[in-house]
């Protein structure tokens, strides 16, 4: 546990050095978010029923946008390796660095949304039920996408290549992430969508990290 | 008595063993298929009561889907052997049926939007059956781009051996909620039953049934013959350093 703190803090630490990153992503959200209506139009009925769609489509976008940093500067410069060496078991290091891609990537997201979703003028049930959504779901994509990220590192054409592999696997997140406001608006409720989510959520969180820790030594070998 | 379990996961002594193979499951394929379109066009029904005689696309379309996602199944199969047993002939037979199980979820895709305009009057709906496939052909589509970004033959039987992996694990969580997605979201202008499927297949007539059957049989004995092939160009490739290759080089077999 102190080492999934440590590499928790340290992560967080360097991105707080080099905040641009962190501002970039989120202003790629932003900017994807505010696109659709020039290309839609203005009609609020029609962006309420696209709303929940284009959130998450642009945050599954901004989420992979991520992930090409996840591993590649401490691949660069070793520190990797030195993790793979460590005594602590890999997939412990490895969760700590998707948390702190998840609080540097995810959060300021679902921060930023309740402003975006009233541009789309969404009720305020709407609302709340998508931060939810954005809070259990978001979590999903970076966990699923470190593996996708450990299995390409240091390949050329490895942004591209990234969103082939792992674009396919967000895709049941973004159903129910998307599906749970389009319930709770046609009066359904979002609690059966919100519980996948979540059962998502807990799945990976086992998974992913033993999955992306092997695919980190097969890099290595 | 012992068995040698592993005596044909060395390519040395495969590569004979696949030669030989291979003339049989070619021929197969052909016997079963000239039978097979036989059979759907002149034996079977003339014309479906409710489709007309395009339902005989089926013959082609539910074989090709069927083996594009046994296909998946079967590359995650061998992508586990490998890593357990650490056989490299594993994973080349895992990557020597990915293009041929991209090329059937492609052919069943293409042969479904054939086959729905005449039927449903449109070449796509978002059903919960076309909307997996597609999904499936764009894992098949990673897994070839992965294989081919990767200059290491090791590291890229491992790598995409884990993408087949975690594709499997992905591909029934995937189709459930694609299934759920498209109740929530009723096509309108389609009235597509699928529940109608399952009646048509029953009400199939015998001769129906046989076409369907053999075109799958071809569509097996194709899918290993490829197999068998691109397994057999990939040990020579990758083991051209060794001897027995080289001796196959000598000897003029290879």
């Amino acid at each position: 546990m102190g080492a999934l703190r440590s590499i928790l803090v340290r992560d967080l630490t360097i991105a707080m050095r080099r905040k641009a990153d962190v501002l970039t992503v989120l202003f790629f959200f932003i900017i994807v978010v505010s696109l659709f209506p020039l290309g839609i139009g203005p009609e609020a009925d029609t962006l309420r029923t696209i709303a929940p769609g284009v959130m998450w489509v642009a945050a599954l976008l901004a989420s992979m946008l991520s992930l090409g940093r996840l591993f590649y500067n401490d691949y660069m410069d070793g520190t990797l390796e030195q993790m793979l060496i460590a005594p602590q078991p890999l997939g412990l290091l490895v969760m700590g660095k998707i948390i702190a891609h998840w609080l540097l990537s995810g959060v300021p997201l679902v921060l930023i949304t309740p402003l975006l979703g009233l541009q789309y003028d969404l009720s305020a049930d709407a609302l709340l039920v998508l931060v939810a959504a954005l809070l259990l779901g978001t979590p999903i994509l970076s966990f699923l996408g470190a593996i996708g990220a450990a299995l390409t590192l240091g390949l050329r054409g490895g942004g591209a290549l990234v969103s082939l592999l792992v674009l396919p696997l967000y895709i049941p997140v973004l159903v129910f992430g998307a599906g749970a406001v389009d319930a709770t608006v046609s009066g359904l409720g979002a609690e059966a969508h919100l519980a996948l989510l979540g059962a998502g959520l807990l799945l990976s969180l086992v998974l992913a990290p033993w999955a992306t820790a092997a695919a980190l030594r097969i890099a290595f070998e | 008595m012992s068995i040698n379990w592993f005596k044909y996961s060395s390519p040395a002594s495969f590569y004979p063993l696949a030669g030989s193979m291979i003339p049989w499951f070619t021929a197969a394929a052909v016997l079963f298929g000239l039978v097979g379109l036989y059979v759907s066009f002149f034996v079977a029904p003339l014309a479906d009561w409710q489709q007309g005689q395009s339902y005989k696309i089926m013959f082609i379309h539910v074989p090709a889907a069927w083996m594009s996602m046994f296909i998946y199944v079967v590359m995650a199969f061998w992508a586990i052997v490998g890593m357990i047993f650490k056989t490299r002939l594993s994973f080349m037979m895992g990557s020597a049926l990915a293009p041929t199980g991209a090329i059937f979820a492609f052919l069943g895709l293409w042969t479904g939007a054939l086959w729905g305009k005449p039927t449903w009057g449109t070449y796509w709906v978002w059903d919960a059956r076309l909307t997996s496939q597609l999904i499936l052909f764009f894992l098949y589509i990673g897994y070839i781009a992965l294989a081919s970004a990767i200059e290491d033959p090791r590291r890229a039987d491992r790598a995409t051996g884990l993408l087949a992996i975690v594709g499997v694990v992905n591909v029934p969580i995937i189709y459930f909620s694609v299934k759920w997605w498209s109740t929530l979201h009723q096509g309108s202008s389609i009235n597509f039953n699928p529940a109608g499927a399952d009646q048509r297949a029953l009400s199939m007539t015998d001769s129906m049934f046989v076409a369907m059957l053999l075109m799958t049989f071809c569509f097996w004995c194709y899918t290993i013959a490829v197999a068998l092939y691109r397994v057999r160009c990939e040990m020579v490739e990758r083991e051209k350093n060794n001897d027995w290759v080289q001796d196959l080089v000598k000897s003029g077999d290879a």
